[in-house]
């Protein structure tokens, strides 16, 4: 491996880049010159992409590319969100399971088991269905919870190959608590060991609500979700590919930088942790 | 080995007694979900009364895992079918969809895998990598349709939904089932080639490898008979382990393909309130998931005697 001089890609730079684009968009797209997502009076329905309606229109008339990008919003969020949030709760277990071990690393363990075993994506579906409030907060909820399991076994496998260093061993020795040590000197060591695991989950969740929305379980219309849209226009494939394809591309390309962004991390870091 | 069983087992029934819970403390009346809303207060009573709603949860429990283990898993509320009998219709063909896919991915895996490994870095390595980083990125729900699009829509070669049942004739059966394996393949082709990609690269660096060569072995001698073996043991945990995220897949793609399977009778309860039916559908995949994970604990031990032999030790 050349790891002296691994200089990043343009496939990594296409991938910033993309989600960087996507991003500014989906923040600014109030301000975007951009016909209102809920608007049926856009075009005429399932219309090919046009000088008015850049990518076409939905089966509803409604502009395809205005949707796509308020669609952007609930998966960015969501993916963004859920994956920061079982990351401080599932990070927080698994490093005190990993320092502390014990009962508390039997305990982590085991609820990361009961976590995984669970069919985490019924799961979901599930809490989504019968608490019937299909908001944002639910889904980012509701996701988190797929990657806690996994978060707390990875980063309490992580802490225990630094609990016993020789440089914690020595901080320990001068009398530091384990409070201090934890934080500074395992923290530091684990963080970056999981971020490209973390940036990798982000993909998952984006995805895992692309699935929610495709079954109507996501944020509830008329909040655009490109799982949703893909649902919508999928009855219509043979007259339209554009409803599909669209939300589709975007949902693809958003998961693809994702994916190639974390590989490229994993390669620089030297390391294959695995495809969990 | 046998504690490895028992903590299976407990896991087993902290996942029943959360999925019971849960589906019975969470909002959502399961009287107005049975009888519909203009029931009458006396229909009401009867129902609560003939659910044991009003029992305390820890009693309702205890009284269906009784009746689970003699394999009587309650009524479906909704259909009034023996939850188990419904299963028994369905799973068949989930597990034939799961089986078909599996075999699908492991045999465009392999090859991938090893046609990467050996020659790591040549163009060829990349290629495949950056195909399966495609795959890997590509979500389920989305080839499905992808491949209703093409295959069935444009060309025209397949339905673009329904399920054949095998009596009808195994070919018409492996038909309608091709295209959503397909779909549920793709994925796991990516997983698995990647990791055993990995292990391959690490294993042709051993001292065994080299000797196998200088004995002038072929390639594809050394590969099946000395290399395979020893690299396989990171696929198969992860086949073990990835079998929740095909359950996931399998519910998108059984209501993209409309297959009578598990999946899609997993949501139609979860849409319709149908308690029973959904808990028996938990029990039912995390049996499975526990099941598969011992199967592969075992096969460790088939493929890797020294894995064997610390077990034998460590007791």
């Amino acid at each position: 491996m050349s790891a002296a001089k691994h200089r990043w890609g343009v496939a990594v730079w296409l991938s910033v880049g993309w989600l960087v684009v996507l991003a500014l968009a989906a923040i600014f797209a109030d301000v975007l010159p951009l016909y209102d997502p809920a608007d049926t009076r856009a075009g005429i329905p399932l219309s090919i992409p046009t000088s008015q309606n850049w990518l076409g229109t939905d089966q509803l008339g409604r502009d395809l590319l205005s949707r796509t990008i308020y669609g952007a919003r609930v998966s960015l969020v969501v993916g963004l969100a859920a994956v920061v949030l079982s990351s401080l709760v599932g990070g927080t277990i698994g490093v005190l399971a990993g320092y502390l071990q014990r009962t508390v690393e039997a305990v982590s363990l085991f609820t990361a088991d009961v976590l995984m075993a669970f069919p985490s994506f019924l799961l979901a579906a599930s809490i989504v269905a019968f608490t019937d409030s299909r908001g944002l907060l639910t889904v980012v909820l509701v996701i988190a919870l797929l990657y806690l399991g996994p978060t707390i076994r990875i980063v309490r496998a992580t802490t225990l190959s630094y609990a016993n260093r020789e440089f914690v061993t020595a901080a320990r020795s001068l009398g530091a608590t384990s409070g201090r040590v934890i934080r500074r000197e395992i923290v530091p060591n684990v963080v970056p060991t999981t971020l490209s695991l973390a940036i990798v989950a982000i993909a998952g969740a984006i995805v895992a609500e692309g699935g929610l929305a495709y079954l109507n379980l996501s944020v509830a219309p008329p909040t655009p979700t490109w799982g949703s849209m893909i649902a919508a226009g999928k009855p219509k494939i043979d007259q339209s590919l554009y409803p599909v394809l669209v939300p589709g591309l975007a949902l693809f390309l958003t998961v693809l930088a994702l994916t190639l962004i974390g590989d490229a991390i994993q390669k620089r870091q030297g390391r294959n942790l695995g495809a969990i | 080995m046998s504690r490895r069983l028992l903590r299976l087992l407990a896991v087993l029934v902290a996942v029943t007694a959360a999925s019971f819970s849960m589906v019975s403390l969470l909002p959502g009346d399961t009287v107005t979900a049975v009888l519909g809303e203009r029931a009458s207060e006396e229909d009401r009573a009867l129902a609560r009364e003939e659910l044991h709603l009003d029992d305390p949860l820890p009693l309702r429990y205890a009284r269906w895992v009784g009746g689970a283990v003699t394999g009587d898993l309650g009524i479906s509320y909704r259909t009034r079918q023996p939850v188990a009998e419904a299963l028994g219709q369905r799973i068949g063909v989930t597990l034939e969809l799961v089986l078909l896919s599996q075999l699908i991915a492991l045999a465009l895996a392999i090859p991938m895998a090893v046609l990467g490994a050996l020659r790591p870095g040549s163009w060829l390595d990349r290629t495949l990598s950056g195909t399966q980083l495609a795959m890997l990125a590509t979500p389920t729900f989305l080839v499905a349709i992808a491949l209703v699009a093409i295959f069935a829509v444009q060309l025209g070669w397949f339905a673009t939904t329904g399920y054949v049942p095998i009596g009808d004739g195994l070919f018409a059966n492996l038909k309608s089932l091709l295209l959503p394996s397909l779909a549920l393949a793709l994925e796991q082709v990516a997983l698995y080639a990647r990791v055993l990609r990995t292990d391959l690269i690490a294993t042709f660096d051993q001292d065994f490898i080299w000797h196998a060569r200088a004995k002038g072995n072929s390639t594809a001698r050394i590969v099946l008979r000395h290399a395979m073996r020893p690299s396989s043991i990171g696929l198969v945990t992860l086949a073990g382990i990835t079998f929740g995220r095909m359950i996931g897949g399998t519910v998108l793609v059984e209501t993209i393909f409309a297959l009578p399977g598990l999946g899609r009778f997993t949501i139609d309860a979860i849409n319709n309130r149908d308690f029973m039916a959904l808990q028996g559908a938990v029990v039912v995949m995390t049996v499975g998931f526990v099941v598969l994970n011992v199967v592969a604990d075992l096969l460790h031990g088939v493929i890797d005697p020294r894995i064997r032999s610390q077990r034998a030790t460590a007791r």
